[in-house]
């Protein structure tokens, strides 16, 4: 939901004469909403400006989203930092849904809905 | 620091295509002994191809998050906002002269509430950069916890970093204050958010906003 709303605000902001760049690590989501310039970090969500603790990595990426800023010619550019996370595990990880959980997450989504049906019971 | 062109414009997937990569050329003989290049496509690819791939590497959140709440017996899925038209303007200012503001979904602890910040019923806001705590309140927003942290708020709120640009004389100056915004599902709601930070930013007179989400 993060990259949907800083897409609006981009794309609100970008009206009104500004220039925007959202740095982020869910391209579908921007580029579905449309944002004038994009640098995609093929990161796990949370980290958009690079590794924890990594200066050097984060210096970079800014340095590279504000040079996108600038030099884009049209709508819909989309760059992506050369950074790479050095591992691929947490892709299939990430909102997992397979045979081994399944039942707790349909079991967790019953008690979800039975606490909002509580809740909004309250008037 | 400025960024070489050349070390990007290679990896623009958008309309700016610009970069001519390098072929390997080989010479055919033709009739009349004429000498032409022929670009070797087909031995360029199989030399650059670090690996190989039968789905796209990047993931899709749209996707993913419609089976995982699909699974968890939410039927409806969430419609997510896609426009056609896409406001642009074109960037005109020398860097070195713009004033760049940042813009985050991360939030300001707290301390009187029991989980350190309301996951209901938040106001977009402004807060002084030189006033960034060391941490920020994100455990309400839906990002990879198993993979990663956020205890380095410069991994998403990048005010250390700009403001080394802004030292080094790269960018004008950073904005004396950054911008939070609430994680809406309502797009009414982050309409009128977006309204207030633009409004922010016109008496800032930001240049370049830098929008950073989660």
């Amino acid at each position: 939901m993060c990259h949907q709303t800083v897409s609006l605000v981009s794309r609100h902001l970008e009206s009104q004469g500004i220039t925007t760049i959202v740095v982020g690590s869910a391209r579908d989501i921007v580029e579905e909403c449309g944002v004038a310039r994009m640098l995609f970090v093929d990161f796990p969500l949370g980290n958009p400006c690079g590794k924890p603790g990594d200066r050097d990595m984060q210096q970079s990426i800014v340095s590279l989203a504000l040079g996108v800023a600038t030099t884009a010619i049209a709508p819909r550019t989309t760059v992506q930092a050369p950074e790479q996370w050095g591992s691929d595990d947490w892709r299939a990880a990430f909102m997992r849904v397979d045979d081994s959980n399944i039942d707790a997450l349909r079991a967790a989504g019953d008690k979800r809905r039975a606490a909002q049906a509580a809740g909004s019971g309250k008037g | 620091m400025r960024i070489a062109a050349s070390r990007w414009t290679h990896l623009i997937t958008g309309p700016l295509v610009r970069a001519e990569p390098q072929y390997r050329t080989s010479v055919v003989r033709r009739s009349g002994s004429q000498r032409r290049p022929l670009r070797n496509y087909r031995c360029l690819m199989a030399a650059r191809a670090d690996r190989q791939v039968s789905h796209r590497s990047f993931i899709s959140y749209i996707d993913k998050s419609r089976e995982y709440y699909s699974a968890s017996g939410f039927d409806q899925p969430y419609c997510w906002a896609a426009f056609d038209e896409v406001p642009f303007s074109p960037h005109t200012k020398p860097l070195a002269e713009c004033n760049v503001a940042v813009v985050t979904t991360s939030f300001l602890h707290h301390h009187d509430s029991a989980h350190g910040a309301p996951a209901t019923g938040k106001q977009v806001y402004a807060h002084p950069v030189a006033d960034v705590p060391d941490s920020m309140f994100t455990s309400d927003l839906s990002w990879d916890k198993q993979a990663t942290h956020t205890d380095d708020t410069e991994s998403f709120l990048p005010i250390e970093a700009l403001q080394q640009l802004a030292d080094n004389g790269t960018i004008g100056s950073l904005n004396h204050r950054f911008f939070g915004v609430p994680t809406e599902y309502s797009q009414r709601k982050t309409g009128l958010d977006a309204d207030q930070i633009a409004t922010w930013c016109a008496q800032d007179g930001v240049d370049i906003a830098l929008l950073v989400p989660l």
